[in-house]
């Protein structure tokens, strides 16, 4: 099947593959900054707590 | 796999088609993410106890695209309805920018992202809630009860309210009384906001065959149950004042724009049938009024009324 793609449509596609791509990357820097605090407030002083720190 | 060609720039080509970023947005119905968002992020401050900014904002992030996931598969079911609706027919699927099947995908795909990352990152009741919602939202409402019962909306109305429970649970872990009579507000009134939309609208939903209540009780009844909802919404807007929530400012404000709401409903029912100029108004005021009286909940200290 041959599908004609005006310019407008290319257009399209790429502001499109341009919001995916930086859909992406928020999510990974949103898990990223999640663990940190996570870590930061709940896992790390739990460990220091349980080896005397 | 096709073969992609490209057409002459000649100017006689079709109407795009290819699907933008934008008509992504669409789907995920952003007016109404503002007023969840915004109703979530009440409900994340007034929570008693103290939450990470980072861990707000990942919270809020959560809600508003749990909320625009219910709105991708919503768009996907009433795909056929959306095209009949003159309201509705330049959504993404009826102008055949999105097909219904890639609606679907990208719904449950962000309705299970969203989720995870609340339970990975916030905590099980935030979680456990949004997926609720979701459920609640797609299945309960659209698919069950909107095509069903002139209740639809009074019964669905309660997935628009779940989201400053969440917001609290995104705080305490728990799902506690007082976080309930914000849900109680917004609970009550849907029922007057959607039925001043309905009434103005009423074509639209016969064309589709929804029983909404203009068109299987007629606009006198619609218009008798608004005010009837309208009391019953300014009795819920007290309700968070027994709970420690709102202080002074929100006390004052629930009665000037309580009293503004129901005024505006009883010119709704006196407008002759027909006739819609008050009917619209009452639904943009009505949008005014929940993102007013939510706004002025954290504000001052909080009062505690007894009973």
């Amino acid at each position: 099947m041959t599908m004609a793609m005006t310019p407008e449509d290319e257009k399209r596609r790429h502001g499109r593959n341009r919001a995916i791509a930086l859909a992406l990357a928020a999510f990974v820097v949103l898990i990223f900054v999640g663990s940190v605090v996570k870590m930061t407030n709940g896992v790390i002083p739990q460990l220091d707590v349980e080896i005397g720190r | 796999m096709s073969d992609i060609t490209y057409a002459s720039n000649d100017g006689s080509t079709a109407a795009p088609r290819e699907a933008s970023a934008g008509d992504y947005i669409a789907l995920l119905k952003p007016r109404v993410m503002s007023l969840v968002l915004f109703t979530g992020l009440i409900g994340l401050v007034v929570a008693p106890g103290a939450i990470h900014p980072a861990m707000a904002a990942i919270a809020l992030i959560c809600i508003a695209v749990g909320a625009g996931a219910s709105g991708a598969i919503n768009m996907w079911f009433d795909a056929d309805i959306d095209a009949v609706m003159e309201r509705t027919s330049k959504r993404p699927i009826p102008r055949g920018r999105i097909e219904p099947h890639e609606a679907l995908t990208f719904g449950l795909f962000l309705a299970a992202a969203s989720v995870f990352t609340m339970f990975l990152l916030v905590n099980l009741a935030a979680a456990g809630l949004l997926a609720f919602t979701i459920f609640f939202y797609v299945v309960i409402y659209t698919m069950w009860l909107k095509r069903r019962t002139v209740q639809n909306i009074v019964i669905g109305g309660a997935a628009g309210a779940f989201p400053p429970v969440i917001g609290w649970a995104a705080v305490t872990g728990g799902l506690e009384l007082p976080a309930w009579a914000m849900f109680l507000l917004i609970f009550m009134w849907t029922p007057p906001h959607f039925w001043a939309l309905a009434l103005f609208r009423r074509g639209d939903y016969a064309a589709a065959g929804v029983p909404m209540l203009p068109v299987v009780k007629g606009e006198a009844s619609t218009r008798r149950q608004i005010v009837g909802y309208t009391v019953l919404m300014l009795a819920a807007s007290v309700t968070p004042l027994f709970f420690g929530i709102g202080g002074l400012a929100y006390m004052i404000g629930a009665a000037a724009l309580g009293i503004t709401f129901l005024a505006i409903s009883f010119l709704v029912l006196r407008e002759q049938e027909g006739t819609y100029c008050w009917a619209g108004r009452l639904f943009g005021f009505s949008i005014f009024y929940l993102f007013a009286l939510f706004a002025l909940l954290p504000v001052g200290t909080p009062i505690v009324l007894g009973l």
